[in-house]
């Protein structure tokens, strides 16, 4: 089995896509010779032609507009937003198109499109490329919103993402990217959507993480088992629709509920897991919710960026905070 | 100097009904223009039957296409069945020419999603009230039939207020640049709600925003059904020829509110509205089929009692119908309903049998 990076992994994904459903098309701005500004789309425009894999002028309102125009009319779009900071101007099209074609229609047009995002911080990137916006793209009924993060899960995911009939935001951490490598089975298999991952079992308390925080919360994971604290730790993958059952059920087991993500506090995804573990397994806690997460400021720029996201030393000691609680 | 190269102004009958030099084939025996002027008046009729009853509490906000006849129906009728309309929310006297019924037309303004679920052109597009959202979902299904090699185009429309959007430019844009299949037909009625023409750009018209993507832009008299159809015939003949898209100002006039939430005579100046009521679409063909002894009075009465009487079947439809459970909401969604929703769902399918209990 091949050794490979996150972003080698969505590559392979997209090529094994396309080479099983002509109607597969690759579209954003520098996916064609330039492979796309991190070699997602490397190779692509090579193996299946410009007709394929498109360079679209700069416009990210019409990639968006047009992958759903695409989907509707038959095909599977899978459209690429550089960052996510440019990922705004296509909001209308998600919020007012992809997301409602099929419950407007009651199903006579559906929309089955992918949007790749790469998205969150740490990778000393100019202003406007480092934000983690998830969190607004869930408020989006109708919308999928997946995060891998790892090789293998990129690639599952993706390949789940491109075969759904619904549309996805697929949103790559890409800090992740090349940090590290991976066994990944290449053989077109995909993993399921709407279920989070289990990463580590244990018994003391739940983290509930995604994205590029998975990096922290594994360390923090090691860290704290050398201190005898056991984490069950829980990758949502999918933050819509929720796999709220694996959720709770972690929760029902350990009793502490740790929330870790890199995007702002206020109304982040953090806020409703922990309002669905109050709602729902109150009584089941034995520590407050703790939340570790960005600061609700504006993202820093690359100086300052590493104040502003969760380190592995801030989970592990909200976790002993909340194993204080007997 | 700045110089821009002319823009053709297509038009065929006069505001008097004369023709103007040689008509098209497909109009120099008028009778081939009665089904347009039928299409025309049934639209008409329609929309004030709309009209009256949502000022009778039966139907929501609805925008009416007095006056307009013409470009909706030039449009449609020069489209092939297998094509794709992508109409913006003043466009139904062309859907109802492409066989979306009237009953689906009064559900949707009515507040009934099934409205959108046409029956008819199964491939169009529903109504899109997000005012240029629509022009991109265009050039997408050009790609899409490009790609495919099919013989077809995308046909979408949009009021002049649309233009002075920037997903109107990104998709004339792309589509000049990949000569897609598509037809942009902006419908200019003078008005973006209460803005006049010259207050939403300093360009010269509206066509001439195709020079700036690469496409032929043209003007056309909207309210000449024969020249709309004829510029919209010749614009699918480039697309289908893979000679790229074209941009169509279609010149005509909103003689009505802009929808029935609106007050026209807070902003416009009653005379405006007279003046253009001169020149109105449907009476200037009715003119021209009259003169050339196609139609008589008693052509015109049958018409308007036919039109009348099915206007009239389609509201008793319409407003007898039953609205959806209210699980519709969830079933749509997503393909399946995922499990994270089952709560939500029982939760709404079970208050509604309290309800009946």
């Amino acid at each position: 089995m091949p050794e490979l990076t996150l972003v080698e992994a969505v590559r392979q994904a997209l090529e094994y896509a396309m080479l099983e459903d002509d109607n597969v098309i690759v579209f954003g701005e520098d996916v064609g010779i330039n492979g796309g500004v991190f070699r997602a789309t490397d190779g692509l425009v090579q193996r299946f032609g410009s007709s394929r894999v498109r360079d679209t002028p700069l416009s990210e309102t019409l990639i968006a507009g047009m992958a759903v125009g695409a989907a509707v009319e038959g095909m599977r779009p899978v459209a690429e937003i550089q960052f996510m900071g440019f990922l705004y101007p296509a909001i209308d099209q998600l919020v007012n198109h992809a997301s409602r074609m099929r419950t407007r229609t009651r199903g006579r047009l559906t929309c089955p499109m992918v949007l790749r995002v790469p998205f969150g911080g740490g990778i000393h990137a100019p202003e406007h490329h480092s934000e983690s916006a998830e969190a607004m793209l869930t408020h989006i009924p109708g919308l999928r919103v997946v995060i891998p993060s790892s090789p293998a899960r990129a690639y599952g995911l993706l390949l789940a993402a491109i075969r759904s009939p619904d549309p996805v935001v697929f949103l790559e951490p890409k800090r992740l990217y090349r940090i590290e490598r991976e066994p990944v089975d290449s053989g077109g298999e995909a993993l399921p959507l709407d279920t989070a991952f289990r990463l580590n079992e244990g018994d003391h308390v739940s983290i509930i993480s995604w994205g590029a925080m998975i990096h922290e919360c594994s360390q923090a994971v090691s860290l704290l088992s050398e201190q005898g604290v056991s984490v069950d730790l829980i990758d949502l993958a999918t933050l819509s629709p929720l796999d709220e059952e694996t959720v709770l059920e972690s929760v029902r087991k350990t009793g502490r509920c740790l929330i870790v993500h890199e995007a702002a506090r206020t109304a982040g995804f953090g806020a409703e897991i922990a309002a669905r573990v109050a709602e729902k397994e109150l009584l089941s806690l034995l520590a407050p919710i703790r939340r570790v997460t960005g600061y609700d400021t504006v993202m820093p720029l690359p100086k300052l960026e590493h104040q502003f996201m969760p380190t592995t030393e801030k989970i592990v000691q909200a976790a002993l905070e909340s194993m204080e609680y007997a | 100097m700045v110089t821009v190269q002319d823009i053709p102004f297509v038009q065929f009958l006069d505001r008097t009904g004369s023709p103007v030099g040689s008509l098209p084939s497909f109009a120099k025996d008028s009778r081939n223009l009665i089904p347009f002027y039928k299409a025309m008046v049934r639209t008409r009729v329609f929309d004030e039957k709309v009209v009256a009853l949502q000022r009778t509490g039966r139907m929501g906000t609805y925008a009416s296409s007095l006056g307009q006849e013409a470009v909706s129906i030039g449009i449609a009728s020069a489209m092939a069945e297998e094509d794709v309309f992508l109409p913006s929310f003043r466009e139904q006297g062309g859907q109802l020419w492409r066989g979306v019924s009237m009953v689906e037309i009064l559900q949707f303004w009515g507040g009934d999603e099934r409205g959108s679920d046409f029956k008819g052109p199964a491939k169009d597009f529903p109504v899109c009230i997000p005012v240029a959202s629509q022009f991109p979902h265009a050039a997408g299904v050009g790609l899409a039939m490009r790609l495919r090699s099919e013989h077809r185009v995308a046909v979408v429309v949009g009021g002049d207020g649309s233009t002075s959007k920037g997903d109107f430019y990104e998709a004339l844009n792309v589509s000049a640049l990949w000569s897609l299949p598509v037809v942009f037909v902006v419908t200019n009625n003078q008005w973006a709600i209460s803005v006049p023409r010259n207050e939403q750009t300093a360009a010269d018209t509206l066509a001439h925003k195709a020079i700036s993507a690469g496409m032929p832009g043209e003007q056309v008299d909207g309210n000449d059904v024969i020249a709309v159809h004829e510029c919209v015939g010749r614009a699918r003949k480039r697309a289908l020829g893979g000679e790229g898209p074209t941009l169509i100002e279609a010149v005509t006039y909103r003689l009505s509110d802009h929808t029935t939430a609106d007050d026209a005579s807070r902003y416009r100046e009653d005379t405006e509205v007279t003046e253009n009521w001169k020149h109105e679409p449907n009476e200037r063909l009715r003119t021209y089929l009259a003169a050339t002894g196609v139609w008589t009075k008693e052509d015109e009465e049958q018409l308007l009692k036919d039109c009348r009487t099915a206007v009239d079947d389609a509201a008793q439809t319409y407003l007898a119908l039953e609205p959806e459970l209210p699980r519709a909401m969830f079933d749509y969604l997503f393909e399946r309903r995922p499990a994270e929703l089952d709560e939500q769902y029982t939760n709404i399918v079970s208050a509604r049998s309290a309800e009946h209990a």
